[in-house]
């Protein structure tokens, strides 16, 4: 076949556009990936039973608001990965504002705790099950979101997989809060992050086989 | 560069409403820009250009949904570019050594060139190794030029199996290129 058959071939029966077409298949995916994570969490992982007094402090909200903003400045970054010619710009740099934060308030903790203190800060009760807990929270986010971003056209696999994991790590440390009686900013900073990080370990690693278009 | 830029974006956002007739000078622009591209760059496989132009406005063509109209459109055709060009260097990297750099110092819209060769590759042959619920709906509407009520009346599938056939097998026929050596 030659090129101009081939071009003629490819704009025959051409359709318009569906413009909802990306933004329907994030919001299929985030969705049915956070019914996934809320399910392991709330049937596997069990409902802390403290959770109406655990809310009544501060730092459960900020705790929130770290993980929402981690799957929040994954996923503008991801967007930008997902379609071929668009740079980074700043949303790298987003992506690490929320660690920062975390390590900045950790450090102060412990700056300001007792010395026989600080090892309790930072290992909790849990350290030994949290980051395994985000992970297996954040597996459907991460199928769910691999999946839409299979229908678009990441120009740069591994940074995509690994983003995409980072936004499923988020997601699923949203929702491993309704489980996690820990509140402390230096286990956060610590054990929070590792959990993220895994399942962006495993998006870098999958993405090249699976995202290739 | 500008005047290309302005030169498609008119008729390519034409072409995103559904205009087939704006869509097919658009791909013929961009074939030779992608020929002279690929041309400067393929020294070692001059023979693999055509093969890859026609690969890349596939690509073109089963992303283009990917593309933001606030994003240039030269910028989105070579990431694509650049995409297909470094695939068929992986895919060959494991026969032959390398020794063409893959940076990417060649502007893809530097020079257009429009005197195509003959591709290796019949696409016509790919085609029709689809299974016939993605082949047909091809064959109708992309090359006789069918409707696609007609192609369904014909084919005795639906309108909308219709679509999703021609969608999903021009997605199977790209992947079948990328597995071809």
């Amino acid at each position: 076949m030659r090129t101009d058959e081939l071009i003629r071939a490819l704009a025959t029966g051409l359709g318009p556009l569906e413009p909802r077409a990306v933004p329907q298949r994030y919001a299929t995916a985030l969705a049915v990936g956070s019914l996934g994570a809320l399910a392991i969490v709330v049937a596997y992982l069990g409902v802390n039973n403290d959770l109406v007094a655990l809310s009544a402090k501060p730092m459960f909200w900020v705790r929130l608001v770290f993980a929402a903003s981690v799957a929040a400045t994954a996923f503008v970054a991801l967007a930008r990965l997902a379609r071929p010619g668009v740079p980074l710009g700043h949303a790298s740099a987003a992506m690490a504002v929320p660690m920062l934060a975390m390590w900045a308030l950790a450090a102060v903790v412990l700056a300001l705790a007792e010395p026989m203190m600080r090892s309790m800060l930072v290992l909790g009760s849990t350290w030994k099950t949290c980051p395994l807990n985000i992970t297996l929270a954040s597996l459907p986010v991460l199928i769910a979101v691999l999946w839409a971003i299979r229908g678009l056209a990441p120009t740069r696999p591994i940074m995509t997989g690994a983003t995409a994991g980072r936004l499923a790590g988020g997601i699923g440390a949203v929702f491993y809060t309704l489980h996690c009686p820990e509140l402390e900013a230096p286990f956060l900073g610590v054990w929070y992050v590792l959990g993220m990080a895994i399942p962006s370990v495993i998006g870098a690693l999958v993405a090249p086989r699976l995202l290739r278009w | 560069m500008g005047g290309i830029e302005e030169r498609l974006r008119d008729p390519w956002h034409a072409a995103q409403a559904g205009d087939g007739g704006a869509y097919a000078s658009c791909l013929h622009e961009l074939a030779g820009m992608l020929r002279g591209y690929y041309r400067r760059r393929l020294t070692r496989w001059p023979d693999d250009v055509e093969d890859l132009v026609q690969e890349t406005l596939i690509a073109v063509h089963n992303q283009r949904h990917t593309y933001d109209a606030r994003q240039p459109l030269t910028a989105w055709v070579h990431a694509i570019a650049k995409y297909k060009f470094v695939d068929l260097v992986r895919r060959r990297a494991g026969r032959e050594a390398l020794n063409d750099p893959i940076d990417d110092d060649t502007a893809l819209f530097a020079r257009s060139d429009h005197d195509a060769a003959d591709a290796k590759r019949d696409l016509v042959k790919l085609l029709a190794t689809l299974p016939d619920r993605h082949r047909r709906p091809i064959e109708c509407v992309k090359i006789q030029g069918l409707s696609v009520a007609e192609t369904a009346k014909l084919t005795g599938m639906s309108e909308s199996a219709v679509k999703v056939g021609i969608h999903r097998g021009l997605k199977a026929l790209s992947e079948l290129i990328r597995r071809q050596p």
